[in-house]
């Protein structure tokens, strides 16, 4: 499917550049450029509030955050007028703390008009299976790929921090988003690995009019990992949500109300 | 995320042709000789290339010139100490010392690093600290500092100017008899570059050529295993060859900060007591370890990991169970853990006769 759009756009791109001096106007066609904004419940969460601003989840512990680091993928925008689908293959590991890839252009160029904007939270099967890898995030600071014995493939988020526990003590948490993976016996090994699922979801922005310059922002309520459909809670599940398949399906749960569309600018 | 390496390169030969045209005692049109990177297919396989400066490429003689230039007491004040006098060959270019001695006999305060696999160093901060930005960046530093090599860099470019062969050697390296500091900086970092290791024990496996120890096994089980060592997150995994994010953290070995490692860099209390994770290819000649030498084997330190983790405000969040220390592993996941970390040394490393003293 992704493959016959890209063909369709080879073909459309390749007309169009024919077309160059004819006297027929034809729109050249634009890209689109994203902002990747955090915030807790609506406050803007900047490089000074990691590891010093408070915050209290759902649950009521206080907590703070060290890293937030999110894999977004398959930026697609599909015309509200006629269907047609434009699927970017691309990728974009947000860095949110030291503000590394919170712009992004996905790789496609579309004609103006009303879209549909969707991507994939973490990779989809395909993506995260892909033959060899990624150079660029088995590069990147912070390790992104997840260990064969969980399944392989990469992290679709970390974020981490510390919380205060039950017993007050101040506690380092590691809120890790993977492909679920479950597994005969824990702690896992080589041979533990009975099942995988698919835990990367898409999200849906709604839609947008994409012009010859259009900025997307998508914000990402941090607050609603923790919160909604489930009540999280740290005490229980605060480390080792790795291999917790659980966990894993809980927070996939729990993203869907994430992400949300932010200002559009033209 | 895309790779402009491609597009840097054209650049970079534009910027060649035009370069080659002012000053002095130069050779016109002189190209030294270029030399590709001797990387080993898992590096080009899985992760980005190295990092080579537009402005310092690699080449014959300029390699040549460095490893030169690093073997050579002539760098410092009373030319008695060379590079490898801290970073030895046979210690994968690190000291055995917990502090290396300077000529004036005083000791440093940080245990001497390894020089490996530098080139991959993505990022580019250098140093425990992060305190330099580029390898050539990093080299000012030894040169001049009073408790290492304890020279003036007008004094190296003069005696190494008087001396009868490296006004030779600069101008067959960069086309020049002029020498000065920046291009001494740039000799000795292309052959630090080539410093590529790449073979030890764990490679062969990943390479089908050789099967692991059951042990060795365990080892990397407890390794990756988050409820266990949880080591990847920082010191990496199978499917990557560095074994270092070469990012700074906290590893929970003081609860009070004396020595503020990148927050000293960087002034952000947030920073205090961070260092960069060290590589763990190579441990087997490296002892002792982390940024001040404290431990002596690795026992110790994975007995730090295990159970003496301690409290301070930056503590990385990867650091579990800290109020008891840490996870506490068995006894035989501590030894296995150990013969895993030691089978990613490499032993053709230390004796790759391209990296030794030359007569
Ligand atoms: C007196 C001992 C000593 C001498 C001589 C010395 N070094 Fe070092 N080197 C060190 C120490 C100690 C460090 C760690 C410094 C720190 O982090 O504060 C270091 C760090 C480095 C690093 C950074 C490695 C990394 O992973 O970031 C490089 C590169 C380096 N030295 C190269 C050289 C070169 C080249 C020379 C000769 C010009 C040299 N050193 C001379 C002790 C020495
Ligand atoms: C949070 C990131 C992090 C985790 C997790 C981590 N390390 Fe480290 N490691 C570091 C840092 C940072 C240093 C250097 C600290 C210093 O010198 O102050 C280090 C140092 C070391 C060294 C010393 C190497 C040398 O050349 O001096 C060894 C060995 C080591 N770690 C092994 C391990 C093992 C084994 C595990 C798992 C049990 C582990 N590390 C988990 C960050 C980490």
């Amino acid at each position: 499917m992704k493959k016959i759009v890209l063909l369709l756009l080879l073909v459309l791109t390749a007309l169009s550049c024919k077309n160059d001096d004819d006297a027929i106007l034809i729109q050249a066609d634009s890209s689109v450029d994203f902002t990747f904004t955090q915030n807790w419940n609506g406050q803007t969460i900047e490089n000074s509030d990691y590891q010093n601003t408070t915050y209290v989840n759902a649950n009521g512990e206080s907590m703070t955050l060290s890293k937030v680091n999110y894999l977004l993928s398959d930026f697609t925008f599909t015309s509200v007028t006629d269907g047609t689908v434009y699927a970017s293959e691309d990728y974009n590991l947000v860095l949110a703390r030291d503000g590394e890839n919170t712009t992004f252009t996905p790789d496609i160029e579309i004609p103006e008009g009303d879209y549909t904007v969707s991507f994939t939270f973490g990779f989809d099967d395909e993506d995260n299976d892909k033959e060899g890898g990624y150079n660029d995030l088995n590069s990147v600071d912070g390790f992104w790929s997840v260990p064969a014995m969980l399944g392989g493939g990469y992290h679709y988020q970390r974020i981490e921090g510390t919380y205060i526990n039950n017993a007050a003590e101040v506690t380092n948490f590691q809120f890790h988003t993977v492909r679920a993976n479950r597994h005969e016996t824990l702690p896992p090994g080589p041979d533990t690995l009975v099942e995988l699922r698919d835990t990367s979801f898409e999200v849906n922005l709604g839609t947008v009019s994409v012009g010859t310059t259009t900025n997307i922002e998508v914000k990402a309520n941090i607050a609603e990992w923790f919160n909604n459909p489930i009540t999280w809670d740290l005490n229980e599940r605060f480390m080792v949500l790795m291999p917790n398949f659980q966990a894993q399906l809980d927070m996939k749960e729990n993203g869907n109300t994430v992400f949300e569309l932010g200002a559009v600018t033209q | 995320m895309k790779n402009l390496s491609g597009i840097w390169s054209i650049f970079f030969m534009a910027g060649c042709l035009f370069s080659c045209s002012d000053d002095t005692p130069q050779n016109e049109g002189y190209i030294p000789t270029p030399l590709d990177l001797n990387t080993p297919e898992f590096f080009d396989n899985s992760i980005l290339p190295p990092v080579i400066p537009q402005d310092n490429p690699q080449t014959v003689e300029g390699v040549a010139l460095g490893k030169k230039l690093f073997f050579d007491p002539i760098l410092s004040g009373d030319k008695t100490l060379n590079c490898a006098g801290c970073h030895q060959p046979e210690h994968a270019f690190s000291d055995p010392r917990q502090f290396s001695v300077g000529i004036s006999g005083e000791e440093g305060f940080r245990n001497a690093m390894p020089l490996h696999n530098l080139a991959y160093n993505f990022r580019e901060k250098f140093n425990w600290d992060g305190s330099a930005n580029s390898l050539e960046e990093q080299m000012f530093g030894p040169v001049t500092n009073p408790i290492e090599m304890n020279n003036t860099w007008s004094n190296v470019e003069a005696t190494l100017q008087e001396s009868s062969t490296y006004p030779r050697l600069f101008l067959e390296a960069f086309g020049t008899e002029r020498i000065d500091s920046t291009l001494v900086t740039k000799a000795i970092s292309q052959f630090i570059r080539t410093l590529i290791s790449g073979n030890s024990k764990f490679d062969r496996y990943l390479n089908n050529e050789i099967s692991l120890t059951p042990q060795e096994e365990n080892g990397l089980n407890v390794f990756l295993d988050e409820s266990r060592g949880d080591c990847f997150h920082c010191h990496g995994l199978p499917s990557t060859p560095l074994w270092t994010d070469n990012a700074f953290h906290n590893n929970g070995l003081d609860e009070v900060i004396t020595d503020r490692g990148l927050g000293n860099v960087t002034g952000d209390p947030r920073d205090f007591g961070l260092f960069r994770s060290p590589s763990l290819r190579n441990l087997a000649y490296t002892a002792p370890y982390m940024h001040d030498g404290r431990f002596g084997t690795l026992e110790e330190v994975i007995d730090h990991y295990s159970e003496g983790l301690v409290y301070s405000e930056t503590i990385d969040p990867l650091m579990k169970k800290v109020s008891e220390g840490g996870v506490g592993l068995t006894e035989s996941d501590k030894a296995d853990l150990k013969a895993f970390l030691l089978s990613l040394s490499d032993p053709s490393f230390i004796s790759n006769p391209d990296f030794q003293r030359p007569n």
